[in-house]
């Protein structure tokens, strides 16, 4: 035990006297989680929108008029023809064009359906169909004010419907992302500077030398690992704090068990990473093979978009990704205040990856060989 | 003419490490490929499958006609029936459910005569968009039972809003993912190598042998970064050749300006390695400073995954001096828009200029740094 604490002590000395790696370390995260949480949004708002007016009529004003006072929408100015709206959209300056066509206000009068066209910038796929939402949502409304305002159809809706949107009530997206990005950042930290470290050491030369001391493997591995464990606890707890004090990320659930399942999720990064070390041979290989592993598992973790919108069988192979089941624990425990019995089947993969990659890369890992 | 020789063996030299190291080496080439598949199968945001709950405290017919609508559409999924609403928050947290239709007792009859009977819908509005188009679909689909139960009228829409979607109507996301793929793939091959590659030359003090022979610093650079030149180009036409094969992501605009801009971009990358590799005293740090520095606003700040209008004001106008943005912006424009030279000049000109001052400030600091 003394050992391990000895050479976890060594590997200390050296983070701390290398300033600029030590400043990475400790800065970077935080700087990421800073800029991340407010740049990884979908939110949408003050979408740019050609308004083509041909009805000029008291009613094409008043859709109109919904659509500016809405936060999502932002008019633009000298594009109130059709084929200036659609030179702006192809110069990117509209995202949308809504074209109210003459006669809308007689139709609306005569009771017949009234159109009105929506032509949208789908280059942002995703983007796209949420605008298309809310402007469909604007005009419904509008649509469904008129008809209680005429006396043709002066008919109460039959059935009352509540929405009630739960867990993110201001529909802040920075309130999401954070729990996911401090994910991503614990595990980066585990696992590509675990790779990266003993790659290092065996760039150097100098892991030959630790080979022929009398540590064992197990006593070696622990001792490389701690110190790295220690500082994704640290910094996943920094996180939080920072999450909750600078963006007002709720923390509904129980700190203590959030704070258990990292322990364990760790485990599994670090190991990861330690797999990765022995296949590789330079720190430029560690490098890639990590960022091509962690690649995979970030964009497959549901952490950007969501797992169940991906096709079946991605869903079935995200079941093998341990971020995908920490970032899903992290925003139940956070977000949704779920307790340990709703969170039993992640829980439980999780210490089965840690069990596995840990082990693996123990039984890998030789000493005496390079 | 010896002095080429030297280049040519440098290069040379420069080629057999990377063809060398084989593990790097496939990274290199799989990534991007398996990037493609996995934006264009994984990252979508399209909600499909809804898993619904409901909870009927007092079932009637009126409730079970509006649970079968609910169940026979493609887009819910009943997955529990309650009789209160007790339990709904472990279906929440657990995550078993997306979203709870809640009724009242009495509401057949209530709404045959004194309506309006009132429906609750829960929706878990974790991520916000998702949870606003789920609450949309749900009450769509309550809305039309309300106008089935009264026959055709005016109780239907009284307006309609025809959409059409311009540039990529079926909103693929492997068209709106690729071209920002490409600016990513060539910041990786380009910044993150070459700062790599030129600082563990510092780092073993190889660099020192090759400073003493008579080629320049400025030549040094040169044949140390034109193999991933190289590289870089052909990883862009074997991304742009799979998205095509795979995902049918078009190419409208000219072939031959989207090469031309992509080796303008690369240039502003390889200019950016050769800046930090400079800056930095090791590969770690040379590392963390590619990645924070030009990998992370490429994937973050350029409009590839998330929309530049999306970002709050000061990290709109920090977009405005990352290359990527620019280089993003040209590749949409030739790939979906076909637009040519004569839109996206000012772009071109943006990136022009980046590169230039970057090269310069790189070539600088090489060389303060070295003789």
């Amino acid at each position: 035990m003394r050992r391990v604490l000895h050479l976890a002590w060594v590997e200390v000395l050296h983070l701390v006297r290398d300033r600029a790696s030590l400043a990475q370390l400790l800065l970077v995260p935080f700087i990421q989680l800073v800029i991340l949480a407010n740049a990884a949004t979908f939110a949408i708002r003050d979408t740019p929108f050609a308004l083509v007016d041909l009805d000029g009529t008291p009613a094409s004003r008043a859709l109109a008029r919904h659509f500016l006072a809405s936060p999502h929408f932002r008019p633009i100015s000298g594009a109130s023809t059709v084929p200036a709206a659609d030179r702006a959209m192809l110069a990117g300056r509209a995202t949308m064009v809504l074209v109210i066509p003459r006669g809308f206000d007689e139709a609306l009068e005569r009771g017949e359906g009234a159109f009105v066209q929506v032509q949208l910038n789908a280059e942002k796929g995703s983007a796209a169909g949420i605008v298309q939402t809310y402007a469909q949502r604007i005009v419904r409304r509008f649509g469904e004010e008129r008809l209680a305002a005429s006396p043709a159809g002066r008919l109460r809706p039959a059935i009352a419907v509540t929405t009630r949107g739960w867990y993110n009530a201001e529909l802040d997206y920075r309130q999401y992302m954070v729990p996911g990005i401090l994910v991503a950042l614990v595990t980066l930290v585990g696992t590509l500077f675990t790779a990266q470290n003993i790659a290092r050491e065996k760039e150097l030369g100098t892991l030959e030398q630790l080979n022929v001391t009398p540590i064992s493997k197990r006593a070696f591995i622990g001792a490389k690992l701690l110190p790295f464990w220690v500082l994704g606890m640290v910094e996943l707890l920094l996180g939080l704090w920072i999450g909750a004090a600078v963006f007002g990320m709720p923390m509904r659930g129980s700190l203590l068990l959030l704070m258990a399942i990292a322990a364990v999720y760790l485990v599994a990064a670090l190991g990861a990473g330690l797999l990765i070390s022995t296949i590789v041979e330079t720190q430029q290989q560690a490098m890639f093979v990590t960022f091509f592993v962690m690649m995979i598992y970030l964009l497959m973790s549901g952490l950007y978009t969501p797992v169940d919108s991906m096709p079946g069988w991605v869903r079935v192979v995200a079941e093998a990704n341990p971020v995908k089941h920490f970032v899903e624990i992290t925003r139940a425990i956070l977000l949704k205040g779920a307790g340990p019995g709703d969170i039993v089947k992640p829980a439980a993969m999780l210490a089965m990856f840690a069990v596995g990659f840990g082990g693996m890369a123990v039984g890998r890992y030789r000493k005496g060989e390079r | 003419m010896r002095k080429r020789a030297a280049l040519a063996g440098l290069v040379w030299k420069e080629t057999r490490h990377i063809l060398r190291d084989r593990k790097t080496l496939a990274v290199i080439l799989l990534m991007p490929l398996l990037q493609v598949i996995l934006f264009g199968y994984a990252i979508r945001t399209d909600i499909d499958d809804v898993r619904l709950a409901i909870v009927d405290p007092v079932p009637d017919h009126a409730t079970h006609a509006l649970r079968d609508r609910f169940g026979a559409t493609e887009l819910f999924r009943i997955v529990a029936v309650r009789r209160s609403s007790a339990d709904l928050d472990g279906l929440f947290a657990s995550g078993r459910i997306h979203q709870a239709v809640v009724f009242q007792p009495g509401f057949a009859e209530r709404l045959a005569h004194d309506g309006p009977a009132p429906v609750q819908v829960i929706t878990d509005a974790a991520e916000p968009n998702t949870g606003t188009a789920m609450q949309a679909y749900a009450t769509a689909v309550i809305r039309e039972y309300e106008s089935g139960l009264r026959g055709s009228g005016p109780a239907g829409a009284a307006v309609t809003a025809s959409v059409r979607m311009r540039f990529n109507p079926t909103r693929e996301s492997a068209n709106l993912f690729v071209p920002g793929l490409i600016a990513y793939v060539i910041t990786i091959i380009s910044a993150l190598m070459t700062a790599i590659s030129l600082s563990r030359e510092k780092e073993t003090g190889t660099m020192e042998v090759l400073l003493v022979s008579p080629l320049r610093p400025r030549e040094i650079i040169a044949g140390k970064v034109a193999p991933y030149l190289l590289i870089g180009m052909a990883t862009v036409i074997l991304v742009l050749a799979e998205a095509r094969l795979i995902f049918g992501v078009p190419l409208r605009g000219s072939a031959a300006l989207l090469l031309a801009e992509g080796l303008l971009f690369t240039g502003t990358s390889l200019a950016l390695g050769i800046l930090i590799s400079a800056r930095t005293p090791s590969q770690r740090v040379a590392m963390t400073a590619v990645l924070a520095g030009t990998m992370l606003p490429t994937v973050m700040l350029s409009g590839f995954i998330f929309p530049i209008e999306s970002l709050p004001a000061p990290l709109r106008l920090l977009s405005v001096v990352i290359p990527a943005r620019w280089f993003v912006e040209i590749a949409r424009g030739i790939m979906l828009k076909g637009t040519g030279l004569a839109e996206l000049w000012q772009e071109t000109v943006v990136l022009a200029a980046m590169t230039a001052a970057l090269l310069a400030a790189s070539m600088r600091s090489f060389r303060t740094r070295l003789e």
